[in-house]
């Protein structure tokens, strides 16, 4: 495992290409275009504001760099530096902003959600969508790129509006029986869509493409909802995290509840493995390194650690939200499968120091991750089983089926990995501090434990 | 005298009552007489004596004084007497029945001491069952009390947990609510923004050059038949994605059946073994009527083998059959299970002790094998260990250590003792052969000389000075050679023979090539004599041929011929 230097960024905004080649970065005013492999600069664009959102077209020749307070948009080619678009949205706004699958349109929220515009930058034309929906996620485009869905709010009811990327045409437009739709999202196969409610009510609804209801799905009354839905990679799985800490697996042939995974304070009674984060604490007053560490800089705080198989039972720390808080910090809200559908990550807000690895075959779990601090971002690799993880210090954290490691990014100064992406290749890491990011570079054979 | 006989009745009936204690003295005559009486006219004395005595004893005054008074009884006394007697009688008579009027009245008290102990006793069984009426009363009670605080802690909890729920409902509303707020105070100051803002910023695009679409094709203008297209387009991708599921779901269905139908058929093979064992549960189950109905579905599958159950019926068949034969599987296990825990606990009925028996007696056996396996085991064991370790003379123990191998081994000693006399013969003939091949060429070689004298004597005739002397000579000494030659040839044949024989050892590699030699030669030599008369320069020749065809075999020639030479020479010498 080979780490790269360290680079700035600002905002968290680390893109790879899509095609993989390019690693853009936004670092205050400029956007930072580099080539993956060798970590040149190739390009260097400036922006007229600090850049709040940044995002590469589908084709990998246009990188959008938003600029929410200014409510600007300026598109830069990556064929010809000199070419410029810049968008306003003069005194509307500008919420989010976002590329269309084509690459070629941008589609940009605007302030109080009044409405969506879409800007073609092949015809400088412009399309309203009104009344759009200010929620969770109201806006998904289907894996294909061919539809668009967005949820509607108009007289007090929830409405979802599905359109032709092509032309914007707008296929379907039916109401949907949600108190208050929170999301939508395409399956990965672009024939179902999946809607559900806000947290006071679990209700999660499934409607074909043309807009028939297909199901609908509700655990339980009154008690809070839906905190999180991802859908398997093969479409065979819609996996629905609640507040009740509690998994839900509804399959795509009668969308019935096929299991439900429960994460206890105390694991007991199960195959799965369980690995703690132990910390290796270096020798104090030995005299071997004193010189080196002090050359080293900050290394003496950076403490080594592996990671240790618990025996059953083993008890997560649990951290008890406050109860008069809204949207309290309990329930699944991270979901993530593998790229094969074999595997589902969890992460339980309450537990929040534990990754919980389910095995989508036996559906059972399959490991448990307890890290010494809170974990922040996890990931899986695009190509193989293989999750990455992130607790907001000095470590990046490995698990796959056969087994886990630790590694300490080797950087001076102490670089807190805040949150990781994949490379498409599943080559390599870009981990995202504060300030500051560095690619790590995978090796082709597999880690041990 | 009527008087006297109500005395002797009344005596006789004392005297009865008192047989026991009978004074000693002469009491013999006062016993009842022959008649029955007490006393009679002999005994008078006797028995006045008696009865006074008796009186006395009852404390009372005797009726007359002395018996030598006279036999004259003192009247007086006697009635007195009498009227005592009859006083304490009837005294007697009247504590008899007081007695017995106290034993009535203790006889009734004891009856209704009894009558009311019963009752009591009843009374108390029937308080002791109420009692334990009222126990169990009470304790049904104690559940109920029970039960119901678990359903009001049940019900305390649910409310609570509502109460949770409200109220993270309603922080969740309030949350929203401010939210909502929040963002309409924006709203509001956005639009007095606007409203105070005499600029207006447009909306507006700045694009340097346009760019062409993605696909590179041209856009289309929107129209109903795009409309149409893309309504087409979104429901062929709806029924491909249902084609695929439909087909993956036949995959499914398929495998599934295959499955189903293996195990029907192993289901039924295991219950058809256990047919003639369990002939008894195919009675029990109505046997024919089973029987029948499997036979019917091996029929059924046999038939429907190649064709998939597609229709319901078909595939309810299958299903329902797979029940059936599973339900008789399950019941059968069952039924060995029970048998297997009856025969454990030793409630054996006749049926089931036969099985027991059989399996004790199979348990006998099988541990008899494992004692004979051991035993066996052991003595092997035990071979073993003399074999390896006790210490044996040499030649037992070169003996026995190819004691296995000893016919073969005798086999192969004749075997080549046989080969060996083969090769010995083989030996012999071929030294016959070398020594009648030296001899041959030793005769040729002779004749050569003969022949080249002869000729030279023949060309020393033709011409004018011929020497007659030598070539004689010559003729007579080759002759003489010859015949020397021959002589000596056989006379140290022999020797050479012998020599050779001696020799033998180190000849060896050299009689092996010199048979190919010998037959070389011996081809060569009918060559000569075909061509000898003819000329002698291809005799040279071939002598020549001869000597340079084969130079090594020829030194080896010259080695034998000038060993023999030399023999001869050392012979003749």
């Amino acid at each position: 495992m080979n780490f790269s230097e360290v680079f700035k960024q600002t905002n968290q905004l680390c893109k790879v290409s899509p095609d993989g080649k390019y690693l853009a970065t936004c670092v205050q005013y400029r956007l930072v275009v580099r080539d993956v492999s060798t970590l040149q600069i190739l390009q260097l664009y400036t922006c007229l504001d600090q850049v709040s959102h940044m995002e590469w077209s589908s084709d990998s020749l246009f990188i959008l760099c938003a600029m929410y307070n200014r409510g600007l948009v300026q598109v830069w080619s990556l064929e010809q530096p000199d070419w410029h678009c810049k968008i306003d949205e003069g005194s509307i706004g500008l919420v989010s902003s976002r590329w269309s699958p084509d690459g070629r349109h941008i589609l940009n929220t605007t302030e109080f959600h009044l409405r969506v515009t879409v800007w073609s930058l092949c015809t400088k034309a412009v399309s309203y969508i009104k009344y759009p929906k200010a929620c969770q996620k109201g806006i998904d485009f289907s894996r294909d790129g061919r539809y668009m869905a967005l949820a509607e709010r108009r007289d007090c009811k929830d409405y979802v509006c599905v359109f032709v990327c092509d032309d914007w045409h707008l296929l379907r437009h039916f109401e949907t029986e949600t108190q208050d739709l929170a999301g939508l999202e395409w399956s990965p196969n672009g024939c179902v869509l999946a809607v559900w409610d806000s947290c006071l009510e679990y209700k999660v609804l499934l409607y074909s493409l043309d807009g028939r209801l297909l199901s609908t799905y509700s655990a339980y009354e009154w008690s809070l909802g839906v905190k999180s839905v991802s859908w398997s990679p093969s479409s065979q799985f819609l996996a629905i995290g609640s507040y009740d800490e509690k998994v839900r697996i509804l399959n795509h042939i009668t969308w019935k509840k096929i299991t439900q995974f429960e994460h206890p304070a105390i694991i007991d009674n199960t195959k799965a493995t369980v690995y703690k984060e132990a910390e290796k604490r270096p020798g104090v007053g030995s005299d071997e390194m004193p010189l080196h560490n002090i050359t080293m800089g900050a290394t003496l705080f950076n403490t080594q650690s592996k990671y240790e198989i618990c025996p059953l039972p083993v008890q997560i720390p649990v951290v008890k939200p406050d109860p008069d808080r809204a949207s309290p910090k309990i329930g699944i809200s991270v979901l993530a499968f593998s790229s094969d559908s074999r595997y589902l990550a969890t992460k339980n807000d309450n537990m929040a120091t534990a990754v919980w690895v389910w095995d989508m075959q036996k559906m059972s779990l399959e490991a448990v991750l307890e890290q010494t601090s809170a974990v922040r971002c996890f990931q899986w690799d695009p190509l193989r089983p293989r999750l990455a993880l992130c607790a907001g210090n000095t470590k990046l954290y490995l698990w796959s089926p056969g087994g886990c490691v630790s590694v300490q990014v080797p950087t001076e100064g102490g670089f807190q990995v805040q949150s990781l992406n994949w490379h498409c290749s599943g080559d390599s890491l870009i981990l995202l501090g504060k300030e500051q990011l560095c690619l790590c570079y995978m090796d082709t054979d597999q880690e041990d434990k | 005298m009527p008087e006297s006989s109500t005395v002797k009745d009344v005596l006789s009936s004392s005297v009865e009552c008192r047989t026991s204690p009978l004074r000693r003295f002469s009491l013999s005559a006062l016993h009842r007489n022959s008649l029955g009486v007490f006393c009679s006219e002999d005994n008078v004395q006797e028995c006045l004596s008696h009865i006074s005595q008796e009186v006395s004893s009852f404390g009372l005054r005797p009726a007359w004084t002395e018996p030598g008074s006279g036999s004259e009884l003192n009247i007086v006394a006697a009635l007195n007497c009498m009227y005592d007697l009859i006083q304490l009688h009837r005294r007697g008579l009247r504590t008899l029945e007081n007695m017995e009027v106290e034993q009535l009245k203790s006889n009734s008290n004891v009856d209704f001491l009894q009558l009311s102990t019963t009752r009591l006793k009843e009374q108390l069984e029937i308080s002791k069952r109420e009692n334990t009426g009222l126990l169990e009363r009470e304790r049904q009670l104690q559940l109920k009390v029970k039960s119901l605080q678990n359903c009001l802690k049940n019900e305390k909890e649910e409310v609570q947990k509502l109460q949770n729920v409200i109220a993270s409902r309603a922080s969740q509303y309030n949350h929203e609510m401010k939210r909502k707020e929040r963002e309409f105070n924006k709203l509001k100051e956005r639009l007095n923004q606007l409203l105070v803002d005499k600029k207006e910023k447009k909306q507006a695009i700045d694009v340097l050059n346009n760019i062409g679409r993605a696909d590179g094709k041209r856009s289309l203008w929107k129209t109903e038949k795009m409309e149409a297209k893309h309504e087409g387009e979104m429901y062929k991708t709806l029924l491909s994605d249902y084609d695929t599921r439909q087909r993956e779901l036949q995959l499914e269905n398929a495998e599934l059946r295959k499955v189903l139908q293996q195990m029907k058929k192993d289901m039924v093979s295991i219950l058809s073994s256990r047919k003639p064992a369990a002939k008894g549960d195919k009675h029990e189950h109505g046997g024919t009527q089973a029987a029948s109905e499997e036979e019917d579905d091996e029929a059924f599958d046999s038939s429907k083998e190649s064709v998939e159950l597609y229709c319901v019926h078909a595939r309810e068949k299958l299903t329902n059959s797979i029940r059936l034969q599973w339900r008789r599987l399950k019941s059968h296990v069952e039924r060995l299970d029970s048998q297997v825990s009856s025969a454990q606990t030793g409630e054996s009925k006749s049926t089931d002790a036969v099985p027991r028996e059989t399996h004790e007696e199979e348990m006998d056996r099988l541990k008899l094998e494992i004692q004979q396996c051991k035993d066996f085991i052991q003595a092997q064991q035990q071979l073993l260990q003399q074999q390896l370790s006790s210490p044996c003379d040499e030649e037992t123990a070169s003996l026995l250590s190819d004691c296995y191998m000893l016919q073969e081994k005798e086999r192969l000693g004749d075997e080549w003792k046989t080969l060996e006399e083969q090769r010995k013969i083989f030996e012999r003939e071929r030294r016959n052969f070398t020594e009648a091949a030296i001899r041959l060429s030793h005769e040729r070689k002779a004749f050569e000389e003969d022949r080249a004298t002869w000729l030279k004597h023949q060309f020393l005739n033709l011409s004018p000075f011929s020497d007659s002397k030598k070539p004689s000579l010559s003729k007579s000494k080759s002759a003489f050679l010859i015949s020397a030659e021959t002589d000596s040839s056989a006379a140290v044949a022999p020797e050479k023979f012998i020599k050779h024989r001696s020799e033998s050892p180190r000849c060896v590699p050299l009689t092996s090539p010199s048979t190919a030699d010998l037959y070389r030669t011996l081809c060569l030599i009918p060559e000569d004599s075909s061509t000898k008369p003819k000329r002698k320069t291809e005799h040279v020749e071939e002598s020549s041929v001869f000597c340079g065809n084969a130079p090594v075999r020829h030194k080896r020639w010259d080695g034998i011929q000038d060993r023999t030479l030399s023999q001869e020479k050392n012979s003749s010498i």
